[in-house]
């Protein structure tokens, strides 16, 4: 049976197909192109938040010796507008500035050294605006405009949704708990920075390489704000070197494009430098959140009010959609019958905020689960069991009002807390706590929806091709930003067909090669193409079966007993076998390519009438669950908090490659606990003001303790293969889970995220002062 | 100026300005991209390279610094064919994500296992402190890592 043990098995933890070639260090990322005759390009940041631009001044930096060009808003002949659903920012800035870090010139130089100098020489000449650099700001009445043009002022969106009598309902409840809460931003802080390479080739094609989620759909952005035909345009898309939701949309790709215009067939590139990529690349949403959350003397949830407000910075930049999601699940995964959930995106001329795995979930998720143990505690309930009462299940309806009509595992997760040793000894390990340590346990249920929701086409197209020396080769339609996903859509055409590594090949991203199947994000990436995958290869199978059938054995109906193996097919009743290299000459060019379109399942209920809401994601159909829980001690001497133990439980359908899964989730919970512990942006009149890796501190590995996740496998039946997204619930859950242990562990509640030392040691100091806190 | 120095094993002689870093000595001028650079000033540990047997940071070293020693970058590591152990372990042990830290993080750790056979835990996530990670959470770094020194004794003992 030999043949058959190298098979990738759906279910398998088979190692990582990329994971050789990137300990070798030999995986070419798009920073790690340098080439014959390389033009280097750099861009001048505004540096200031908000200014009418009078004259850019760049006759200097021309003449020096070594610069090729240096261009600015004249040299783009589009619309010099991005954005993936507002196209709100300029590739280089035209009329004014609206953040520090707009770009505002693009210069093209011999080398990194002169480069740099050139940029030190262009000058502009501002008139400076107010600058808007608060929420609170933004909404007043008669505040600057940050788009004159725009329609809703500085509210990028606003969302109103109700269900049942809404906030009225509160009411009525025996017990209600009130917050307000802040969210930090968070950085990225991907290893590789937003970088890339492009060409014009002698035939006028662009080429361009980029660190990039979403190769599709730069190519129409780039194209329509350059004016440049579409068909010009190719763009590559190699690993990322992690992107998060940070390459969720433009970064390099228009001013490479429109570099290599001005570079005589030189190749040209461009990589941000860390600072650069602080400055002008986008973070998570900061935000306040105001909660109101009721419920019956009996512990049933009634009646929530929730008040979400982001800043987006300057540009839409996913901004809309970040909140629309936050807005889905702003009253966490239980039965709320009433419900006054709002939200605004408010444009700011901070920096600018997007897309961040989580995707405004992780905001919503840290207010409520923190208001649901605060309610917990006033009923005198555990806060599993406050969970567990209320949790939703199959059929129930969300706090919006939406039927959840696929699989919904997040009672098994409750169930597998409550039996896990980590639950049942936390009162034991809070007791042995050290002097001057104080010890808490916190847990928190998130959900998180996956896809685009209802209006925006969430699809995908898989391509496979059996080559002339009968080996496979998939067509990689989404991109692998380090999540492993080429790997996993390798194990699953390698399951179907029956094959071995040895005869699978893999084409990553090219809008040359590979067919639109939308971005990878929105926990959607090995749904919808894996989906679209098993479509492909099926009828791959189906066909190179029937045609050796037809050929090979007597009677045509042998294509049932057929199967396929590593390079061949075989007939087990003659034992014949007979290599594929050979079945493909049965085959005409045409069919020895499969192709299949995967359409993601929407929901057709409305829970708002807003078209804009929908448009802008609300609701979704599918959903992941998952239960954390923390143990935390905090050091009463200095505030410091550790987390010590970290659980995990997911209800993300059934697993592909538990090795890939638990990876994902180990990843987020880390990503997760920076944002709840140690990363906090600094940002001061629009200016970062830690813009660098020592000032924005994420954690090491003396931070991220170690970490146990557990899959409650429930089939999704749309799922490929039962999956359902996995990417971005860790994420929701380490936030308010670490602090309702922090909560737990110092009697106080801390309500600005992060809980770094400081705020805990003020909260601490104020406690025993007695007064009331405020931190 | 010319510096000669021994690189992967290959004794080379290069001639560049004194003061370029090392990290765009060997990614621009000598084609060996394995190095990566995540921030250029210290803070990451993505341009680990070995210099004479120990971690160090590419992006703080200037190329006159190199005279005379023994650099090993990731591709000096292993043959194309045989991975070094501690290679062998990233795969399987997941530890390998987007891979941008990679590099570097096998590194230190080969330079860790040659001090410290049998690092605990805790050694393996102090020594790999200056290794910054984005994607992993460094739990499957350190399993890696034990396997590696698990792998690298039993190489010893057969
Ligand atoms: S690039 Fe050298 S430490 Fe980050
Ligand atoms: S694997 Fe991506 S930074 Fe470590």
């Amino acid at each position: 049976m030999t043949v058959q043990k190298n098979i990738l098995k759906v279910g398998k933890a088979i190692h990582r197909i990329d994971a050789r070639s990137k300990v070798r260090g030999a995986e070419k990322y798009a920073s790690d192109y340098y080439g014959q005759n390389l033009v280097w390009a750099g861009v001048k940041r505004a540096g200031i938040p908000h200014a009418r631009i009078k004259n850019i001044i760049i006759e200097k930096t021309k003449n020096l010796t070594g610069v090729i060009s240096v261009l600015t808003y004249r040299d783009i002949h589009g619309s010099n507008r991005q954005g993936v659903i507002r196209r709100d920012q300029p590739v280089l800035a035209d009329d004014k500035v609206r953040h520090c870090g707009d770009a505002v010139a693009l210069v093209l130089a011999e080398d990194q050294a002169v480069l740099k100098e050139a940029l030190d020489l262009i000058a502009i000449d501002y008139e400076p605006l107010p600058g808007i650099f608060s929420i609170g700001k933004a909404l007043e009445q008669g505040a600057p405009l940050i788009h004159e043009e725009h329609p809703g002022g500085n509210v990028l969106l606003k969302g109103d949704l109700k269900t049942g009598r809404g906030e009225a309902a509160l009411e009525e409840c025996d017990v209600v708990v009130e917050g307000y809460f802040t969210v930090p931003y968070q950085e990225h802080a991907y290893l590789e920075t937003e970088g890339g390479w492009a060409l014009l080739t002698e035939d006028g094609h662009l080429e361009i390489t980029a660190s990039t989620q979403t190769p599709f759909r730069d190519l129409a952005e780039v194209a329509e704000a350059l004016g440049i035909e579409r068909e010009s345009i190719r763009i590559r898309a190699p690993y990322c070197g992690g992107a998060f939701g940070g390459k969720d949309g433009i970064t390099v790709q228009s001013l490479l494009a429109l570099a290599a215009l001005h570079c005589q067939g030189r190749p040209v590139r461009m990589v941000w430098d860390r600072e650069e990529s602080f400055i002008a690349g986008v973070k998570r949403h900061p935000g306040s959140l105001h909660y109101r959350l009721g419920a019956k003397a009996d512990g049933t949830l009634y009646a929530l009010s929730a008040e979400v407000y982001y800043d987006t910075g300057p540009y839409d930049h996913l901004g809309g959609a970040i909140l629309a999601l936050g807005l889905e699940h702003a009253g966490g995964p239980y039965r709320i019958p009433h419900a006054s959930i709002r939200g605004w995106s408010v444009y700011t001329n901070n920096p600018v905020a997007g897309a961040f795995r989580g995707f405004g979930v992780p905001q919503v998720a840290a207010a409520m689960e923190q208001t649901m143990d605060m309610l917990a505690a006033k009923l005198d309930l555990s806060p599993l069991e406050m969970r567990r009462r209320n949790a939703v299940h199959r059929g129930d309806k969300t706090p919006l009002g939406v039927t959840l009509i696929s699989s919904t595992g997040l009672a098994e997760c409750l169930d597998a807390v409550a039996e896990h040793a980590l639950w049942k000894e936390k009162e034991r390990w809070k007791a042995s706590a050290g002097s001057s340590k104080k010890r808490g346990v916190g847990i928190a249920c998130v959900m998180h929806g996956m896809g685009y929701g209802p209006i925006v086409p969430d699809y995908a197209n898989a391509k496979i091709e059996l080559t002339k020396k009968g080996a496979f080769r998939i067509f990689c339609g989404v991109v692998d930003m380090g999540q492993g996903n080429a790997s996993t859509y390798l194990q699953i055409a390698g399951d179907i067909l029956n094959q071995d590594m040895d005869h699978l090949e893999l084409v990553l991203p090219d809008t040359e090669k590979t067919l639109p199947s939308g971005s990878a994000s929105a926990s959607r990436t090995t749904y919808t193409f894996g989906n679209a995958l098993i479509g492909a290869a099926e009828a791959l199978k189906k066909r190179i079966l029937q045609r050796s059938a037809e050929t090979c054995a007597s009677d045509p109906n042998d294509g049932l007993t057929m199967v396929l193996r590593p390079g061949s097919v075989f007939h087990p009743p003659t034992g014949k076998e007979i290599p594929l290299s050979q079945i493909v000459r049965m085959l005409d060019e045409s069919e020895r390519i499969s192709v299949f379109e995967f359409r993601a399942p929407v929901t057709q209920e409305r829970p708002t009438e807003d078209e804009n809401l929908r448009l802008h994601g609300i609701p979704h159909r599918i959903f992941s669950y998952g239960v954390h829980l923390a143990y935390v001690e905090v050091d009463e001497l200095t505030g410091k908090v550790e987390a010590q133990r970290y659980l995990a439980i997911s209800d993300c359908g059934r697993i592909i490659n538990p090795q890939v899964f638990e990876q994902q989730i180990q990843g987020g919970i880390a990503q997760g606990i920076g944002y709840a512990l140690c990363e906090d942006l600094v940002v001061a009149r629009g200016k970062i003001q830690t813009p660098n890796l020592s000032t924005y501190v994420i954690p090491t590995a003396m931070d991220i303790p170690e970490m146990e996740s557990i899959a409650i496998e429930k089939q999704e039946e749309t799922g490929p293969f039962g999956l359902k997204g996995a990417g971005e619930i860790a994420i929701d859950g380490p936030l308010p889970a670490i602090a309702n242990a922090v909560a737990d562990a110092c009697g106080v509640r801390i309500f600005h995220a992060p809980l770094a030392a400081g705020r805990v040691l003020t909260a601490l100091e104020a406690k025993r002062g007695g007064k009331e806190v405020k931190a | 100026m010319k510096i000669s120095f021994t690189l992967n094993g290959k004794k080379i002689r290069v001639d560049v300005p004194p003061d370029r870093r090392v990290l765009d000595l060997l990614r621009e001028d000598l084609s060996l991209t394995g190095t990566k650079e995540g921030c250029g000033t210290g803070e990451c540990g993505a341009c680990t390279i070995l210099v004479n047997g120990e971690s160090r940071l590419s992006c703080l070293m200037l190329a006159a610094q190199l005279e005379g020693c023994h650099v090993t970058t990731i591709e000096g590591v292993s043959s194309a064919k045989k991975l070094h152990p501690v290679q062998e372990a990233f795969i399987e042990h997941g530890a390998v994500q987007c891979g941008f830290c990679t590099p570097g993080a096998v590194l230190a750790a080969i330079d860790l296992l040659q001090r410290n056979a049998e690092p605990t835990r805790q050694d393996i996530r102090e020594a790999l402190s200056g290794n910054l990670c984005r994607c992993t959470g460094y739990q499957k770094i350190v399993d890696a890592v034990q396997g590696g020194s698990a792998k690298l004794k039993k190489g010893q003992t057969s």
